[in-house]
């Protein structure tokens, strides 16, 4: 099985963001795998163990995100490629991540790609599906379960409160749900004979692609921090006085009942 | 002069990190009720590669230098001493001797298995009668065509109870003091072979220390480790190449200690102010600082030494004196700051601080370590 993971590099979820100038800063940040895509790349591994086949993990961006992608050749994936966009884009949008990637992924005859349900950085959830569409392939997002059959995919998926059962056909683009696995750490040993692997690097020009075709369509006009959070409040007093304050508070202060 | 760790090294670091601080944490309040690490941690190390950190490339380990470990020991160091210790011990005066001392058919026959962790590895010096004077073995071995016959008792012996694989010193030659000592890699399941009584501790809970019997324990003859009369050699060189790793584990203690102590004395508020605002409060954090980054840099440049193949007798019984001191000043004023909250045991401090006061005792004392400065200054001076 040809299995392809699209992997982003993000803020360490425990990082605090600041902003300077417009930007977000970078300066001192700890960077890890998308958790999202993290999903992906152990989902990939028991896939090809089960099935045989290999894994390969792709991400577009910066010379720095082949850290990332070392990493989930540590944890078992078999090779990796970087699309680097940092001399060719100032900045780029989802439109533009889908478009390099389905360039990239037109000939690679992939039988399932797996995606992060969102990045926790942009947060937009849309790079997966896009890619799908381009590729003119299914695609069934925030799963929490899959199995491959021959040809036939059954998948459990994330909807409101509830799941939702589907059964497709390979090829197809799955985006992954917490819930789907947990991912493993990486070995120390892998982590050692992932440097090893094929790494490839490419540009856009490997993909006959120029900055018009993947030129952003969405303009960023401010980015700011949300609002502090005030603090609670504590209701005081017996139950009944509680509950009477608390149902006057929702109806006309909060305004929600 | 170079201090930057290489870019494979911190990697790794950052990956054991991650496990430590994600993982082990979480359960440290469970192993210290429990008196046990779960099961599920252990398989993770396993899985993780943890075990095999000392051990080379070749038999299944990790094959990386001193100054790599003690950057793992150092994450590792950085929660519960118990696990810290299971993981520790095996890693080093557990599997060193077989490492350095070991013939080739000693090291394939048991390294791969202690590398996966599917086999703890220990070390077994002490008797009842010979703690700091190592020589004074009680335990025997006598020689009978491809046997050896052990009789004995050692005990503290760390993680005896769970350990598969032991290197035992025992007296082959009475006569001639500390040259009759040999060591042995002895099996748990060799006939003869007992682990006894489980020692209540004041700390490292979740890491048991327990009695060796050895009543007429067969032990091959190609089970000796590196020839008849080497065991006190051996002894010796196994605890000084363990001291950088110990020291490296008590600076990730250390490391965490100062964590805590600064987060909660920015956070505790008393006359109006965070305590960190109080200048008692703040000049105690300061001296911790400063000994952890002293501590820290002393203990690469020693695991630097190593791996040159420098002589490290001197500067490694320095180290695992300064390391252990300054892991128990640092306990103590992180204790200090917490106050009363440090002393519950709802809360980690009171735990680090029991955990410390070992480092000064085990493998070494500080008064030990103080004779073998000594001793060394007088040669060098000589």
């Amino acid at each position: 099985m040809n299995i392809v993971v699209l992997l982003k590099r993000t803020f360490d979820t425990e990082e605090k963001i600041s902003i300077a100038n417009g930007q977000v800063q970078e300066e001192g940040a700890e960077f890890i795998i998308n958790p999202y895509d993290e999903y992906g790349v152990e989902e990939a591994i028991r896939l090809r163990d089960n099935h045989g086949g290999e894994v390969t993990v792709v991400s577009v961006g910066g010379e720095e995100a082949e850290k990332q992608l070392r990493t989930a050749l540590a944890m078992g994936a078999d090779k990796a490629v970087l699309i680097n966009t940092e001399d060719d884009l100032d900045e780029g949008d989802q439109f533009t991540t889908a478009k390099i990637l389905t360039s990239y992924l037109t000939d690679k005859n992939a039988d399932i790609i797996l995606a992060g349900n969102v990045a926790i950085d942009g947060g937009s959830g849309q790079v997966g599906p896009r890619v799908a569409e381009g590729l003119g392939i299914p695609y069934v997002t925030t799963i929490t379960q899959i199995e491959v059959n021959g040809k036939a995919v059954s998948i459990t998926r994330d909807v409101e409160g509830d799941s939702e059962s589907i059964q497709t056909s390979l090829p197809v683009l799955v985006t992954c749900q917490q819930g789907l696995n947990e991912p493993r750490y990486p070995s120390l040993p892998g982590i050692m004979k992932a440097k090893k692997k094929p790494l490839e690097e490419i540009e856009l020009d490997d993909l006959d692609l120029d900055e018009e075709d993947v030129r952003a369509k969405i303009k960023t006009l401010d980015i700011y921090l949300p609002p502090q959070k005030a603090a609670g409040r504590l209701l005081e007093g017996d139950i009944s006085a509680q509950v009477d304050e608390l149902v006057g508070l929702l109806r006309n202060e909060a305004k929600v009942i | 002069m170079n201090f930057e760790l290489d870019e494979d090294i911190k990697v790794l670091k950052r990956h054991v990190r991650d496990f430590i601080q994600n993982e082990v944490e979480k359960v440290a309040m469970q192993i210290e009720e429990e008196n046990k690490i779960p099961g599920h941690i252990v398989e993770m190390s396993k899985e993780m590669g943890l075990f095999g950190l000392s051990i080379p490339e070749e038999y299944g380990g990790l094959g990386i230098g001193m100054v790599g470990k003690c950057a793992l020991y150092e994450e590792i160091g950085a929660t519960h001493n118990g696990y810290t210790t299971l993981i520790g011990a095996h890693t080093g005066i557990g599997t060193v001797g077989i490492v350095e001392m070991g013939n080739e058919t000693q090291k394939q026959k048991y390294l791969p298995d202690m590398a996966a962790g599917n086999k703890i590895g220990a070390f077994a010096l002490t008797e009842p009668d010979a703690g700091s004077n190592a020589t004074n073995l009680k335990t025997t071995a006598v020689k009978k065509g491809d046997t050896y016959m052990l009789n004995g008792t050692k005990h503290y012996i760390t993680n005896a109870t769970e350990a598969d694989i032991f290197t035992v010193m025992a007296v082959t030659d009475p006569s001639k003091g500390a040259k009759g000592i040999t060591s042995f890699i002895i099996e748990k399941d060799f006939p003869g072979f007992h682990v006894g009584a489980v020692e209540k501790k004041m700390g490292l809970r979740g890491s048991h220390s327990a009695e060796i019997i050895m009543d007429n324990c067969e032990v091959p003859i190609e089970n000796v480790l590196s020839g008849e009369g080497q065991g006190y050699v051996n002894a010796l060189k196994i605890l000084t190449n363990g001291r950088a790793g110990l020291a490296a584990r008590n600076l990730g203690s250390c490391q965490k200690l100062l964590d805590l102590s600064v987060m909660y004395a920015k956070e505790r508020i008393q006359f109006q102010v965070p305590i960190i605002e109080h200048q008692a409060v703040a000049h105690m954090l300061a001296e911790m600082a400063v000994e952890i980054e002293a501590l820290r840099s002393f203990t690469y440049r020693v695991a630097w030494m190593v791996d040159e193949g420098q002589t490290v007798i001197k500067e490694a019984a320095m180290l695992k004196l300064y390391g252990s001191e300054v892991y128990n000043r640092v306990a103590d004023k992180a204790l200090q700051i917490h106050g009363g909250i440090g002393y519950i045991s709802d809360y980690p401090i009171e735990r680090f601080y029991r955990d410390a006061r070992i480092t000064r005792i085990y493998e070494g004392t500080s008064e030990i370590q103080k004779n073998i400065i000594s001793g060394q200054l007088t040669k060098e001076y000589a």
